[in-house]
């Protein structure tokens, strides 16, 4: 949780997680994840819901 | 700018997402307002007019400095991300199958009324998987799995306790030839829990197979849809044995997963039931039927829906510390530790990275494809005769789908189930529009409890 921008307090925003998913296009696709079966039969999985193998190994 | 930040209010909570960074923030109604305007390209002094024009009470060098905080944290790139979108296949040119669904038994103890299986002969002849079409299925995956290390196989049906004895053997193949050809193998299992028995239980806990258990809910919602072969309940039977299964693997690696219909829109109740039950792993989703049914789910059931989402973060709030908490599947978001950008633009991975073997040894997109000649792939005894499929669905991603490229959730869901899009719209780029928005509230929930946990 953050409230502070470069050392400066923000009174009105709330930083929940602040990410930079768009760098994975350059280190990621290793192919590795779980398969995530989006069909509602098994049970759905929004992508978002995985965890990448690689950063759970670090 | 607008379509880049997703901005939405949930329950008491002012949030923003950024779409390409997966950035979570909270705003209060003030910041949220200037967030606003500020995406629809309105300068400076114009947005503090705005403000001041509509009453709110933070002087004008507050605002600014909100503005000011925003273009930094743009600057910063937590912001107004633009998308790059990348040339080509992510995952290069070969054809690697990872992943596999194996219908150990295209047939069922249960009937139940939504079953896309038909009762799970998908159509078909009800059939047993037999060993040699079995091994030759786990061969195909190992061989095409390429230099891929991590490989998955789930046991599905019908109802694949029926054919136990074969799983038997192919578990103790699948050990070999991991070993063997030095890959990791994950396994999991599909049941409607009808024939878990001690003795079955004992050995899924032993070889660490993860259990897929379904079960709709309160006893009157799960008989409605899933009976016997002779129509009595199916509840009596199953949630003993659930129960008992989950006790026997110290209540981990298994999700007990419902289907709600517009029978039960109040499944918030479901989802509690099946926690009051002991269970601590929990999903339910929206059945897919088409529009005639009279269990269906369409556009007119979708806002009632929505609020059930409301209502079960509630449910899921409130348990949390408790001696009753459970995970529902869908509100688990990892945003700091989520898949590449890769596997977002790729989603489920069907009909390139993950395919479904029949009992003939015959290769589909995916389970729900089985049956649909048009989409029949080959044979594992033969291999893939068809490349020309699976390049069709190894092209297809987020940027090949419209309503995906611009849709705020796209790098969450990563544009849906094909065989959904296909079923409804004969057209695997055209997603099923409900599912999308469900899936988009379903998120919205599960940032909205982000941000209450933080």
């Amino acid at each position: 949780m953050l409230h502070s921008l470069g050392g400066k307090k923000m009174k009105h925003i709330r930083i929940i997680s602040k990410n930079a998913l768009q760098d994975t296009i350059h280190t990621g696709a290793c192919g590795e994840c779980q398969t995530s079966c989006q069909s509602a039969c098994k049970t759905s999985m929004t992508v978002g819901n995985q965890v990448c193998l690689k950063s759970e190994r670090k | 700018m607008k379509h880049l930040v997703h901005q939405f209010h949930f329950k008491d909570k002012y949030l923003a997402f950024d779409v390409v960074s997966n950035t979570l923030l909270e705003l209060d109604v003030m910041s949220y307002r200037v967030l606003e305007l500020y995406s629809e390209d309105i300068a400076i002094d114009e947005i503090i007019r705005i403000i001041k024009s509509e009453g709110f009470e933070e002087s004008s060098e507050e605002v600014r400095e909100t503005i000011l905080d925003i273009i930094k944290m743009k600057e910063e790139r937590s912001l107004f991300n633009e998308e790059i979108i990348p040339n080509g296949s992510l995952f290069g040119d070969d054809a690697i199958i990872k992943a596999m669904c194996l219908h150990i038994a295209h047939d069922c103890n249960l009937r139940c009324k939504y079953c896309f299986a038909s009762s799970g002969h998908f159509g078909g002849k009800r059939r047993m998987l037999d060993i040699e079409t079995g091994k030759a299925a786990v061969d195909f995956l190992i061989l095409q799995s390429k230099n891929r290390k991590h490989l998955e196989i789930d046991f599905f049906g019908g109802e694949p306790l029926m054919n136990f004895e074969v799983i038997k053997v192919l578990v103790e193949y699948v050990k070999e030839q991991a070993k063997l050809h030095d890959k990791i193998i994950k396994l999991t299992l599909t049941t409607n829990g009808v024939l878990l028995a001690d003795d079955i239980r004992d050995y899924l806990n032993k070889e660490n197979i993860s259990l897929v258990l379904s079960l709709d809910g309160r006893k009157e919602i799960n008989d409605n849809m899933r009976y016997t072969l002779d129509g009595s309940s199916s509840y009596d039977v199953i949630v003993p044995n659930l129960q008992a299964t989950v006790a026997s693997r110290d209540n981990e690696n298994y999700y007990v997963r419902g289907t709600y219909t517009s029978k039960n829109i109040d499944f918030a109740a479901d989802v509690k039931h099946m926690s009051d039950l002991g269970f601590r792993y929990i999903s339910v989703e929206p059945v897919v039927a088409p529009e005639d049914m009279q269990y269906a789910l369409t556009n007119k059931h979708l806002q009632q829906i929505q609020q059930e989402y409301e209502k079960l973060v509630e449910v899921y709030i409130q348990s949390l510390g408790t001696e009753q908490e459970f995970y529902f599947f869908h509100f688990n978001v990892d945003l700091e530790n989520g898949p590449c950008v890769a596997k977002r633009l790729s989603g489920c991975g069907a009909g390139h990275h993950y395919v479904a073997v029949t009992p003939e040894g015959d290769i589909y997109p995916c389970h729900q494809f089985v049956g649909k000649e048009d989409f029949l792939l080959g044979n594992v005894k033969g291999g893939i005769n068809r490349l020309e499929i699976i390049n069709q669905f190894k092209e297809t991603n987020i940027y090949t789908k419209p309503l995906c490229r611009e849709c705020w959730a796209r790098f969450m869901c990563a544009g849906g189930c094909h065989a959904n899009a296909y079923g409804f719209n004969q057209d695997i780029n055209q997603p099923y529009q409900i599912a999308c928005e469900i899936t988009k509230k379903r998120l919205e929930a599960a940032l909205y409890i982000k941000a209450h946990q933080s």
